[in-house]
């Protein structure tokens, strides 16, 4: 099936549904609720079109679209998908549409404004997936902090300093975005073109310049993954900002970077992302280990998963400086492999712990580990929900968290085994904080029906005191997504490998 | 074409200025508060800008046209110019005073019997702008520089009952005259070396003089016209008057010092530096561009750190105002060709001329929408106290939004002018080399997003005292509208507006 403008309705669908609700009056949250729900739906259905659409025989970017923009920049509206932003986009229209579902169900005050920059929210990330232009790129890249910082600002507890974490998001960001700004105007210059496509074979500069290009950039994407030392936004942001908004921030927000990394800097730098990968791969190493020893020592559920989060795009980064190190092509492309499904994996995976967190949350209003205890029988459907989400975070095999990981390692330790041996102590440190922290405090033990009362808002008695529907729907297409590719990863990595492998044979 | 002709934009002005002073006379205080003024100045504004439209056409494109007004014997002693560069400003001076007759009605309703004449005053300052962008010749440039200033000062203290107002005008006054001095000091210097008043007269009689003369008076004349232009746009070290002025001075005319005299002094700065001293820009004896350089790394850092502190949100404005000053100073600097000839040069969008203008133009829209906010918040709340706009998205989702989307531009984010704007003036200072330069400048396009979030913060996460809703008239509404339109439109649909910055530029290219 053939839709022209795919790409493009992907991205309008969720604007215009965003302008259109601007229209409604205030008071019909359910006509607001409705519309943004099914805004969200075309960009999912359309995405899943592509992805079966995509034609892998022949590969390279497809369903693209070139129009001149500014022309005396030489700027283009130029949209693409390959195999490296095929399960992206994917996977930010399905977080969308999960979000937004959700937040139907909890967000009760400035409704309106909420789903307005909901759907901003996910029309800027899809657009950085689909972009092919360095200008749009950056353009989607920009306007995505905006509707994120008011998130945090607006939705935020009052205990959680939200308005500081805001500011703290989009000041890190934006340090990041313009010194990438700078290195971008130096390629244009030098190369007279923006297109990402056509740069690679253009860019001529000196070793000097092009390191400097190099680090511009890499900052940009690395504050965004984030990569210890650029981190200490993320806990603050993710512990202010309100479940669906969590979701988005941990499912698709640390992707951008990720995407960037592998989309622009290993083709424009190979040679230089080559020389510094050790000390890459070191970065990412430290932040694997980093992330989950200071997750052990949270109290904050939510504090936990966002510094798991830190720990789990440190082995993305791992395999990627895997992949761009010395060694044999099929090895660097399975690191490469792995990175790319860690990124989709952690998308599912922690965005449905943060649901889970929002679940326990709404009904609490605590996060404090040491108030839980004893759940597992006073809420069985939650506590199996949670041990499947959480096993697949550890990396549990049969579940998509281990595919990622075992690519990763496989390839890390074709090319550079020190760092891979290192990186193994986080998966035992994983394991300990998902085991004793998530697992003991809040379902083992005794459950004290006395410490329970206190805490449980009777207000959402209508939901009941274990999952309710309406959340477990939220979460079924994340748990069949884990299962899936736990157990039959094939289904996506062909996908991927297509992508992997050019974006490697081609840098090189 | 006929030479009266060419000056048609001016003509219109001057007598759209004159009728409403009549009016006014006529009319008496009854009547003064007739819609008939602002109605004028629009209209005015309106003309302005089709009369130059007009003349662009008949000059062609491109085409390098300097008309000379007033001979003296084979053109020696031309006065004004009527190029692209000029035309542009004198657009961006219609435009102006426009938006600013489109958001002062209701203010001056509310603060001041005297109404007719403040937009005579207006427009005379209008036309004063047009006069200093199209000046060639150092008697004319004090003069209209002088008829700027005089107009700015009356306008500035307009609410005479009001303490502040006067007190700004005063000071305002008081440093714009030593300004001014310091300035004709600098021209007498010229004079003195070169015997000539006229730009390119200089420009040719230095290119013959030995290196004595260029070494003991062209380097200190230099630097007397940058002090008395840097006054007039607010660079730092040149900047004091600038918060009490903004400050004190009736909203509307905020509004009007942050574009009109800025635009100005850059169009005359620009004129002044790139058609008298072309061979000075980077030799040993006199060195404008590191001067310049100098200026605006601390006049970029200077206004956003300062603003950081500021509680009033005019105050804010100014030194905001300070810091994009700076940014705008990197276009300039960017203008002469230090690395010209190397492969790194890629016609249209480099030169920094064509940086500093589409700047200047995405900040026009920007900064008067702002400002329209301003006055509408301040004649409700009756202060410019930043935590009147606590809870703002409240009391008027309109008016909140659209603030924010122009502190977003102020900030540079994409797709807004203010995004468009930065690209171009840092990428015309990368293209040049000048990686300080750009490094200081998004350093500072951080920095300045923590005092404009904190309005936002205000705005948005805070909660109202007073929730009654802000109604605004239709003027006001009518601003803020247009300027949004144009802060997206100069990002989203930015060849048109391009195309004119370079053909406006053109003109100054090729006196290198």
């Amino acid at each position: 099936m053939n839709i022209p403008f795919i790409l493009t309705l992907i991205l309008l669908i969720p604007l215009l549904g965003s302008v259109l609700i601007l229209f409604i009056p205030g008071s019909n949250e359910k006509g607001i609720k409705n519309l943004a729900v099914i805004a969200s739906l075309f960009p999912l259905l359309f995405s899943i079109l592509v992805w079966i659409g995509y034609d892998r025989a022949t590969g390279g970017y497809q369903f693209v679209e070139n129009y001149s923009w500014i022309p005396s920049l030489n700027i283009q509206y130029h949209l693409g998908i390959d195999g490296l932003s095929i399960p992206m986009v994917f996977l930010s229209a399905l977080l969308s549409t999960l979000g937004l579902w959700y937040s139907a169900k909890v967000i009760k005050h400035r409704v309106k404004e909420f789903f307005v920059l909901f759907l901003l929210l996910e029309a800027s990330l899809t657009g950085v997936f689909v972009a092919l232009d360095m200008v749009l790129f950056y353009f989607f890249w920009e306007i995505e902090l905006v509707p994120m910082f008011l998130m945090i600002g607006i939705w935020g507890q009052k205990k959680d300093r939200p308005q500081y974490s805001a500011i703290k998001f989009f000041l890190y960001t934006l340090v990041g975005s313009v010194a990438m700004l700078l290195a971008f105007i130096a390629v244009y210059l030098n190369t007279g073109s923006w297109d990402i496509t056509q740069i690679p074979g253009l860019l001529s500069f000196s070793p000097s310049l092009a390191a400097l290009t190099f680090w511009a950039i890499f900052i940009g994407f690395a504050i965004k993954v984030p990569l210890f030392p650029f981190h200490t936004w993320l806990p603050d942001a993710h512990t202010a900002a309100p479940t669906a908004g969590s979701v988005m921030l941990a499912g698709v927000l640390l992707k951008l970077g990720g995407y960037g990394m592998i989309r622009i800097l290993i083709p424009y730098f190979p040679d230089v992302f080559r020389a510094s990968a050790i000390f890459i791969a070191a970065l990412g190493v430290i932040s694997m280990i980093y992330g989950a020893l200071v997750s052990m020592a949270q109290w904050d559920l939510k504090r936990l998963i966002a510094y798991s989060s830190v720990s789990h795009m440190g082995y993305f980064m791992l395999g990627v400086a895997a992949a761009v190190y010395y060694g044999d092509l099929t090895s660097r492309t399975i690191a490469l492999n792995g990175a790319v499904l860690q990124m989709f994996n952690h998308g599912i995976i922690t965005g449905g712990l943060f649901f889970l967190v929002g679940v326990i949350y709404e009904r609490t209003h605590t996060r404090d580990l040491t108030a839980f205890g004893g759940l597992s029988k006073h809420t069985p459907k939650y506590y199996a929900i949670m041990m499947v989400t959480a096993f697949a975070s550890l990396g549990l095999p049969g579940l998509a968290g281990f595919i990622s990981e075992l690519l990763i390692f496989r390839g890390a330790f074709a090319t550079m085994p020190v760092m891979a041996i290192i990186g193994v102590i986080a998966i035992v440190l994983t394991a300990a904080y998902i085991l004793w922290k998530i697992v003991q405090y809040v379902f083992l033990g005794d459950f004290s029906q006395e410490k329970w009362d206190k805490i449980f808002d009777v207000r959402h008695w209508s939901w009941g005191e274990d999952i309710a529907p309406f959340e477990v729907i939220t979460m079924v297409p994340l748990l069949i997504g884990m299962v899936w590719i736990g157990v039959y990863p094939l289904a996506i990595l062909t996908t991927i490998n297509q992508a992997s492998y050019a974006i490697l044979s081609s840098a090189f | 074409m006929n030479n009266l002709l060419l000056l048609l934009p001016e003509l219109i002005i001057l007598i759209v200025a004159f009728a409403v002073f009549i009016l006014d006379l006529v009319w008496g205080q009854e009547r003064s508060n007739s819609s008939v003024f602002p109605a004028l100045t629009m209209l005015g504004a309106l003309g302005a800008v089709i009369a130059t439209v007009f003349i662009w056409a008949q000059a062609g494109s491109g085409a390098l046209q300097l008309r000379v007004i007033a001979t003296d014997s084979g053109g020696a002693l031309s006065m004004l110019a009527v190029d692209q560069f000029a035309m542009f400003f004198k657009i961006y001076a219609a435009l102006t005073v426009g938006l600013v007759g489109l958001v002062s009605t209701d203010y001056i309703r509310a603060h001041t019997s005297f109404r007719g004449e403040f937009y005579a005053m207006l427009l005379m300052a209008g036309l004063a702008l047009m006069l200093v962008a199209s000046s060639t010749n150092l008697v004319m440039i004090f003069l209209a520089f002088e008829f700027l200033s005089i107009t700015s000062y009356l306008l500035t203290g307009y609410l005479r009952d009001n303490d502040f107002s006067v007190e700004a005008a005063l000071k305002y006054f008081l440093y714009g005259s030593v300004a001014s001095t310091v300035m004709v000091f600098g021209f007498s210097l010229i004079y003195g070396a070169t015997g000539s008043v006229d730009l390119r007269d200089i420009a040719t009689a230095l290119a013959s003089a030995d290196g004595t003369v260029a070494g003991y008076l062209v380097m200190p004349a230099i630097v007397l016209i940058i002090v008395g232009v840097g006054f007039k746009i607010a660079l730092v070290p040149f900047h004091q008057w600038s918060p009490e002025a903004y400050q004190g001075a009736p909203t509307p005319i905020t509004a009007f010092l942050s574009v009109g005299p800025k635009a100005a002094g850059f169009a005359l700065m620009v004129r002044i530096l790139t058609i008298a001293f072309p061979g000075f820009a980077h030799t040993a004896a006199a060195n404008w561009v590191a001067i310049l350089m100098g200026i605006a790394i601390l006049t970029m850092t200077f206004g956003n750190v300062v603003a950081i502190w500021q509680t009033d949100i005019k105050r804010l404005f100014a030194y905001s105002s300070i810091a994009h000053a700076g940014y705008m100073l990197i276009g300039v600097v960017a203008i002469a060709p230090q690395y010209v000839g190397g492969s790194q040069t890629i016609e249209g969008w480099s030169q920094g001329l064509n940086g500093l203008l589409i700047y200047l133009l995405g900040y026009l829209f920007t900064n008067i929408g702002a400002f329209a906010i301003i006055i509408a918040v301040e004649n409700k709340t009756g202060s410019s106290s930043i935590s009147k706009y606590a809870g703002l998205i409240k009391r008027s989702p309109f008016l909140a939004v659209a603030f924010f989307i122009f502190l977003l531009s102020l900030i540079g984010i994409p797709p807004t002018a203010g995004f468009v704007g930065k690209l171009f003036v840092f990428g015309a200072a990368i293209n040049q080399q000048m990686f300080v330069l750009a490094i200081v400048g998004i350093v500072n396009s951080v920095i300045s997003v923590y005092y404009y979030l904190n309005i936002a913060r205000q705005m948005f996460f805070e909660d109202v005292e007073d929730s009654t809703p802000i109604t605004v008239s239709g003027g006001l509404n009518a601003a803020v509208a247009i300027s949004l339109a144009l802060v997206f439109a100069i990002a989203i649909f930015a060849q048109p507006f391009i195309t004119w910055t370079t053909n406006s530029a053109q003109i100054l290219a090729s006196s290198f």
